[in-house]
């Protein structure tokens, strides 16, 4: 048996550490090459780092939330140690990565049943004494006899017991839903689940103690009539070639901000409190706030101002589709000037955005919807989208934020001017 | 040359496990053959549970007869005279309930459509053996074999069983007369029926336990009103105590084996009319060719290995009941050999009992379902416990169920309810397990057993009950 060692390698130019997210292996684990075993952050970027060789890992360096530098020892490995369940008194059967959906016709008797299990299973779902799901006799028949595995299917009855009707929509969906609606029957929850912030949450966190502890903000709200760029919206929509992208609010909306910046110059800004400069730019880069399955990322849209609104389209998909996809490059993640933050669907009236530090400025866009509004004393039903925002109030008057805003309703109100 | 068979299923023994997967496999439209070198029923059935129970039962009503007939009697009621014990005339009352099921099993083989071969079988390769019936070798080939050969008493090698002087739990049936004195080496459930039992009909009894506790498959809660039982009833109970060998001492009707022990460094000695030898049983693996199937055993050697369907490592080959593994229980085998039967037919099965009971049919009996309070925190469970007094049950009272301190014991999950386990102890609870063991499969909330009506006056009360107070509010009890 030898052991290997196997130190973090550098993972990225100029990247000295990185901080342990998350363990894909335990000690006594068997791994294949190429196996992932950790999740490692560094500054932008997480990456999975997968085995070097094939072993038992016997030992691992490095807690959820530690930094470890780049060149020590991560995992050691007894790399010649049978990858095989320890029981397993024949192993003419080679251990093969579980490619073969099929089942082997050779039992493999699992280890003599003991009276008592060993150790307590790491069931998260609600579990029978033994540690199985909660289920009748009857229904754990039935789920074997239609090849369903009772551990996905989400019960709906008391403590989560999987009910006939349960594993019926578990059936008739395919798999596609995992249960029944849960019943009216009430049960105290008492369970308080840990979570470790760390990686992009720590980060994130860091962030917006920055921001919100640093920066006096205040907020400003305004809606907007976009009944004009909705009619201007569907017909361009309607009217694009296969190689441009959906027109959505937001191209409109940046281009109409990259327009009007230079009458606003204070709010397009980076303030370096430290230093008592506030950098007014020229370009226009804006931030999108955009939520992945990983966390907020707030990928950036470089010289609004030069793009034309499918350009401004196609870039906002290209850098918020890489922010999602994991494959945003620093430049793509860095260097806003000013932040938009829009929840889409979910945009709900209002909201108190918090501002990207070290900007000056941000701006909530909620979804636009039909209203009933008075124009021209006649009660007429216009579609209306409410913006927030949010300035440094140390480097932004009220005055100027609301003027920014304004302005930027009479853009969108009047779409022409936007182009004009 | 003899006579040549073939066959679906091959049934290596007739126990609880061998017949119950016979008639299922014949149910099923196999074509079936059980070997049984003995009667069909197996241990349980012919020297085991069921004869131990009818003596236990006899014992009772010794015992009730003596209560009427001492001085003053009891509940107003008394007879003149002494009791007596007939032991051969109590022992063929017991064998003629033996024969009836034994005969019963081998009919509903028969209805089923299985075929009983009675020989003993030696395997010659995995799936043929031969069978010397008293009419010849039988060769049989089957295409699917289960073994459930079950297991049988353990011998102390320096004091064999002559089933004279030195009793297994086989001849402790089948005494002859009842012993004066009884010597019990092995305080585990089977020497503590019995020991019971024969405490009962006036056996001067005494026990002799290696660890430090009687009956330690439950725990000291549980075991506690037994022990006081034994003690009130005369029963001594040496614990940490080694039995260290036999002799026979005197001559005729006069004769009496010396038992010798070691406990606290010293060694004692006892002068009984009879020891009994209850210190375990192995799984039956030799003797039968078992190494010429290829079956792998456990990792300890001692069992045969078998996976959740009772699959062994042979394809084809199947191992059911005491032969497979813990716990050494007829209705886990009876259970495993249904669905073996099912799985040789095509059905999609897999062992996945929530539970196995236990009961110990001792004074007071002891029943355990599922996990105890111990057991489910060391699995890292936040639980709730709730305990009710059989003293507190009218049912109880009305039939001196409660005389010997017994109770239910339940234990649930804090966060959702989900009983994990249940435990009583006391005189008459054994039925009441059914219940227990059926709340665990159903996955059933205290809530569940709460809102379920239990019959009055009966002692399920005390289930109820018990549930009540795991949730905080019991009514017959603060």
């Amino acid at each position: 048996m030898s052991k290997h060692v196997f130190k973090l390698p550098d993972i990225g130019e100029g990247v000295v550490e990185g901080e342990v997210v998350q363990w894909h292996v335990a000690a006594g684990d068997a791994v294949s090459e190429d196996d992932p075993i950790v999740d490692v952050m560094t500054d932008k970027a997480t990456v999975t780092i997968p085995s070097p060789v094939t072993g038992v890992v016997s030992a691992l360096s490095g807690e959820v939330g530690e930094m470890v530098a780049v060149g020590s020892t991560l995992v050691e490995f007894d790399s010649d140690a049978v990858a095989a369940p320890a029981n397993e008194p024949e192993p003419a059967v080679e251990p093969e990565p579980e490619a073969e959906p099929a089942p082997v016709s050779e039992p493999e008797p699992a280890p003599t049943p003991a009276p008592t299990p060993v150790a307590p299973e790491p069931v998260a779902a609600a579990a029978a004494p033994s540690g199985k799901v909660l289920a009748s006799p009857a229904i754990r028949r039935r789920a074997r006899e239609a090849g369903v595995d009772l551990a996905q299917v989400r019960g709906s009855g008391p403590a989560g017991r999987v009910r006939h009707a349960d594993l019926d929509a578990y059936i008739a969906a395919d798999g596609a839903i995992s249960g029944a609606a849960p019943s009216a029957y009430s049960t105290k929850r008492t369970e308080v689940t840990e979570v470790k912030v760390v990686g992009l949450r720590r980060k994130i966190a860091e962030q917006m103690v920055i921001s919100k502890s640093s920066i006096p903000h205040f907020s400003y709200f305004e809606e907007a009539d976009v009944t004009e760029l909705e009619a201007l919206r569907q017909m361009l929509n309607a009217s694009r070639d296969e190689s441009q992208p959906k027109l959505t609010y937001l191209p409109f909306i940046m281009l109409a901000l990259s327009k009007i910046m230079p009458d606003h110059p204070e709010c397009n800004a980076h303030y370096d409190d430290q230093a008592g400069v506030v950098s007014r730019h020229g370009a226009v880069h804006i931030g999108i706030a955009t939520q992945t399955e990983r966390g907020l990322y707030v990928p950036v849209v470089k010289h609004v101002e030069a793009m034309d609104a499918w350009q401004a389209a196609a870039e906002l998909q290209r850098v918020a589709g890489a922010a999602r996809g994991g494959t945003a490059s620093l430049d793509d993640l860095t260097g806003s000037t000013f932040t938009i933050t829009s929840l889409g669907r979910d945009g709900g009236l209002g909201a108190t955005p918090i501002i990207n530090h070290p900007e000056v400025a941000i701006l909530g866009v909620h979804k636009a919807r039909d209203m009933p509004v008075a124009k021209d004393g006649q009660v007429v039903v216009r579609r209306i989208m409410n913006l927030s925002s949010s300035f440094d109030h140390r480097v932004v008057d009220g005055a100027n934020g609301a003027a920014l805003v304004q302005h930027l309703r009479r853009m969108l109100e009047h779409p022409a001017l936007i182009f004009m | 040359m003899g006579e040549s068979r073939k066959c679906d299923v091959l049934v290596v023994g007739a126990g609880p496990g061998g017949y119950v997967a016979g008639i299922r496999a014949a149910q099923l439209g196999l074509k079936t053959i059980v070997v049984e070198a003995d009667k069909a029923g197996g241990t349980c059935l012919i020297r085991g549970c069921i004869p131990s129970k009818a003596i236990i039962h006899a014992a009772e009503r010794f015992e009730s007869l003596r209560q009427h007939a001492s001085v003053n009697g009891h509940m107003g009621l008394s007879v003149d005279g002494k009791p007596e014990v007939d032991m051969a005339a109590l022992v063929s009352w017991k064998d003629a309930i033996v024969e009836r099921l034994n005969k019963g099993v081998e009919g509903l083989l028969k209805g089923a459509g299985a075929e009983l071969v009675k020989g003993w079988a030696t395997f010659n390769g995995p799936k043929n053996c031969t069978i010397e019936t008293s009419d010849g070798p039988v060769d049989i080939e089957a295409e699917n074999v289960i073994i459930a050969t079950g297991s049988s008493h353990i011998d102390l090698p320096f004091m064999p069983c002559d089933e004279e002087f030195i009793l297994s739990s086989t001849g402790a049936l089948d005494l002859e007369s009842l012993p004066k004195s009884a010597a019990i080496v092995g305080g585990g459930y089977i020497g503590l029926e019995l020991g019971c039992a024969l405490a009962k009909l006036g056996t001067e009894v005494t026990v002799v336990e290696g660890l430090d506790s009687i009956l330690a498959i439950m725990d000291s809660e549980l075991r506690r009103p037994l022990e006081i039982w034994l003690k009130k009833h005369g029963v001594v109970v040496h614990t940490n105590a080694l039995a260290r060998g036999t002799a026979i001492k005197g001559k005729g009707a006069a004769r009496k084996v010396e038992l010798t022990f070691e406990k606290d460094g010293e060694e004692h000695s006892i002068k009984v009319d009879r020891v009994l030898v209850t210190v375990g049983r192995k799984p039956n693996t030799k003797g039968w060719g078992l190494e010429n199937t290829g079956v792998r055993m456990d990792a300890a050697g001692r069992f045969i290995r078998i996976d959740r369907q009772c699959r062994t490592s042979v394809p084809g080959i199947y191992a059911i009941g005491d032969v497979a593994g813990e716990p050494m229980l007829a209705h886990k085998a009876s259970a495993e050999g249904e669905m073996v039967a099912e799985i040789i037919a095509g059905h999609k099965r897999e062992f996945d009992k929530v539970a196995i009971p236990a009961i110990v049919f001792t004074e007071p009996e002891i029943i355990s379902v599922g996990l105890t309070p111990e057991e489910a925190e060391e699995r890292g469970e936040q639980i709730i416990v709730g305990k009710f007094p059989l003293a507190a049950s009218g049912r109880a009272l009305s039939i001196e169920a409660e005389k010997t301190g017994g109770f239910i014991r339940v234990t649930a999950r804090e966060s959702d309810h989900v009983i994990l386990g249940v435990q009583a102890v006391g005189t008459h609870v054994a039925e009441l397990h059914a219940e227990f063991v059926l709340a665990l499969e159903m996955g059933a909330l205290l809530e569940d057993v709460a809102g379920t009506v239990h019959a009055h006056p009966t002692m399920s009360e005390a289930f109820h009950e018990s549930v009540l107070k795991t949730l905080g509010h019991a009514i017959h009890i603060s």
